[in-house]
């Protein structure tokens, strides 16, 4: 095993991207996703990353070039957090829909406004149909081996897509944690070079972002949500091939101490190393039956495998980082409760928010939200969203 | 002129990048300058096209009007996307990913909506960071596509569909944003403007665009009959009328030095540009005395600047 290297989780992400021999990156500054650009470029300025590096005027412009330069057949690479990712929303949609394989990191920032530097999912749930599959990194080792695979999950023939990669925003992107760093060699042979399906390339032209008649547009969007969908397995072919080489094994679904569990929490992104220890108190001083589900694939969502690990369970507390303003859940509750809708024995799902624009959720939290899911449960109180840690 | 050694229609190149059977208007002035820039160009370059007439007329699934490599992505990012292709191509071909022997040009190409209105910031950051490009900007002034709406290059006293003439207004009310000057602010080593009713005019300008080092700015009137409320045979007579009342002045403006490249002895009045368009048929006599006083001022300025190169 290789020696492990304290590293801010921003510069281990640099690394992969360095190690994953980039051709072009196209950025812009945005808080808390600077240290990752800035260390990139740093890379190229130094002749250790033969890339270009193209410092844009704006986020939208960001992505335009992302998508000129993946078009050439260029390996892309960018990443940018809350406001910057609302900028770009609108090549956002064409990204998926032209078949470019960028891979992005987002350091996931709530949005304005207030305005707001910390961290929560408002950004990511504000693009969640935009065709990307997106996957969280729940530490730095995750976020630099999940960078490396997006690259050869994104550009493999049978998917075409881009991903992102979604940090949480200081509490994992500004952290130093030790990183067990690949060789250059390894990453080699686990990643080929990419291979374009189509480029720009005069000797044979290709149009590309062409007008969709109403006869062709719905064909075009259902081919698009096919391959999204069937993108799931060769995420797990990836993640099973990387597991296999370097011993680190990845799942869509991560589980935790679920064994026996009758509540559940579901949790994304780095809180589920919080919960990991609420549960361990609770298992092991409190006696109760608790289990942590963490959702590492957001989209495509990982419906079957769901539906597999929530089997007897009782109670299922799903904790969402953003509002869905009015709507009939939090965005991953919600979509949970669409999920296991049709099952029978689903069990009974509690929808929490927590932890918006960087208010902390503690040990303490978890433990209210378990207790308070259960009394829920046994009442069957029938509820939308219940918001926890805020003053009313 | 120096890119062509004679010029007649028959020896411009024969290659057709731009295929015929596209769905433009009749008349449509635009089509006919981008097929020049095609013809031009020949066989070795990749366009990104800005949303617009172009882009819809010439691309309609399972159709596409073109021979080259041709990508389009939103309205206000074809300089951004342009960036994209120029630095993807030339970090593969610094890598051995593809053929370095090969020269490519990367082309952008947009309405005046897409590059003076909402395309101007990516536009702005493309000419800064110095891509190697050339950026052609059709314009036909105002939203056509949409139906007519102005845009900033819209020409004082235009009715358009949201500028419309009435009791209270005269139509548009401000004055054509200029670009091309906007353009040689960035202190770009190619600036022209061009018009497709002065051909050779415009092949010349593309090629010299195309083949200087960095970035280069064209800015083409195409007139619109549909918009401009003209007869389509007319279209062309009236990109002339456009340059000989010195509404549309035909320049260059190499590493920031100024050029006329066609020059009339005598011009004719701004009547004579006006009176055919349909968008301008209001205007008064007093309007048009204004409009004539902003465009001698304008060319005054110019020539200021071209004796100011000549030293």
């Amino acid at each position: 095993m290789a020696k492990k290297i304290g590293i801010e989780v921003s510069l281990a992400i640099s690394e992969a991207v360095k190690l994953a021999d980039v051709d072009a990156i196209a950025a812009y500054p945005i808080t808390p996703q600077t240290h990752i650009v800035e260390h990139l470029s740093e890379l190229v300025a130094d002749g250790d990353l033969n890339a270009e590096f193209i410092p844009v005027e704006s986020e939208h412009s960001a992505m335009s070039v992302c998508a000129g330069t993946s078009a050439a057949g260029a390996r892309t690479y960018t990443a940018t957090s809350s406001q910057g990712l609302a900028l770009m929303n609108e090549i956002l949609f064409i990204i998926p829909a032209l078949r470019l394989p960028i891979v992005m990191t987002l350091a996931n920032r709530a949005l304005s406004g207030p305005i707001s530097i910390w961290n929560d999912h408002s950004d990511l749930m504000s693009v969640r149909d935009t065709g990307w599959i997106a996957m969280f990194a729940e530490n730095g080792q995750e976020a630099f081996d999940l960078t490396l695979q997006s690259f050869k999950i994104a550009e493999d023939h049978r998917v075409m897509l881009p991903i992102s990669v979604n940090i949480d925003g200081f509490t994992l992107s500004h952290v130093i944690e030790p990183h067990e760093f690949l060789s250059q060699e390894e990453v080699d042979q686990f990643l080929p070079t990419y291979d374009p399906l189509i480029q720009l390339n005069p000797d044979k032209p290709v149009s590309m972002g062409i007008v969709g008649i109403p006869e062709i547009y719905f064909e075009a969007k259902k081919a698009q949500d096919v391959a999204l969908i069937e993108s799931k397995e060769v995420i797990k072919e990836v993640f099973k091939d990387f597991g296999d080489r370097f011993g680190r094994y990845y799942k869509v679904i991560e589980s935790y101490r679920t064994e026996d569990a009758e509540t559940v929490l579901l949790t994304m992104g780095s809180i589920g190393e919080t919960a990991m220890e609420a549960i361990d108190i609770m298992k092991d001083e409190q006696g109760k039956k608790v289990g942590l589900l963490r959702l590492r694939l957001w989209r495509p969502f990982p419906v079957q495998e769901l539906r597999e690990m929530v089997k007897g369970i009782k109670t299922l507390a799903v904790i969402d980082r953003a509002v869905s303003f009015g709507g009939t859940g939090g965005p991953v509750g919600g979509e949970i409760r669409s999920a296991l809708y049709s099952t029978e024995d689903r069990p009974y799902v509690a929808s929490f928010i927590a932890g918006l624009g960087g208010r902390d959720v503690t040990i303490q939290d978890f433990m209210d939200m378990v207790n308070l899911a259960e009394k829920m449960e046994a009442e069957q109180e029938v509820h939308e969203y219940k918001m926890i840690g805020v003053r009313e | 002129m120096d890119a062509f050694n004679v010029y007649a229609a028959k020896l411009a190149p024969q290659r057709e990048s731009l295929a015929p059977g596209h769905r433009a208007c009749q008349g449509c002035a635009e089509l006919l300058a981008a097929r020049l820039v095609a013809k031009t160009l020949g066989h070795d370059f990749i366009i990104a096209n800005a949303t617009g007439c172009l882009e819809i007329v010439t691309s309609s699934y399972p159709h596409t009007a073109w021979k080259v490599p041709w990508i389009h992505v939103a309205f206000e990012n074809a300089a951004a996307v342009a960036s994209g292709i120029e630095s993807g191509i030339k970090i593969l071909k610094k890598k051995g990913k593809y053929p370095v022997d090969r020269e490519i040009k990367i082309i952008a190409q947009a309405g005046d909506g897409g590059t003076v209105d909402i395309g101007l910031q990516a536009l702005s950051g493309a000419l800064e960071r110095g891509h190697d490009f050339t950026y052609i900007c059709y314009d036909n002034e105002a939203y056509m596509n949409t139906g007519i709406q102005r845009s900033s290059a819209t020409p004082y006293g235009a009715s358009t569909t949201t500028s419309p003439a009435g009791k209270e207004s005269i139509g548009q009310v401000t004055m054509k944003k200029n670009m091309a000057e906007i353009a040689v602010a960035h202190d770009i080593p190619y600036v022209a403007t061009a018009s497709p009713s002065y051909p050779f005019d415009l092949m010349e300008k593309v090629r010299k665009a195309a083949d200087v080092k960095g970035p280069a700015y064209l800015h083409v009137l195409t007139p619109c009959p549909t918009g401009w409320r003209l007869a389509p045979n007319l279209a062309l007579s009236i990109g002339r009328l456009a340059v000989e009342t010195k509404v549309f002045p035909l320049y260059e403006v190499v590493d920031g030095q100024y050029k006329m490249t066609v020059a009339y002895k005598h011009h004719r009045p701004v009547i004579d540009y006006l009176k055919p368009q349909g968008r301008f048929r209001h205007l008064k006599e007093k309007s048009i005395e204004f409009i004539q006083q902003y465009v001698d001022a304008n060319y005054e300025r110019l020539l200021k600047k071209i004796e100011m190169s000549e030293g």
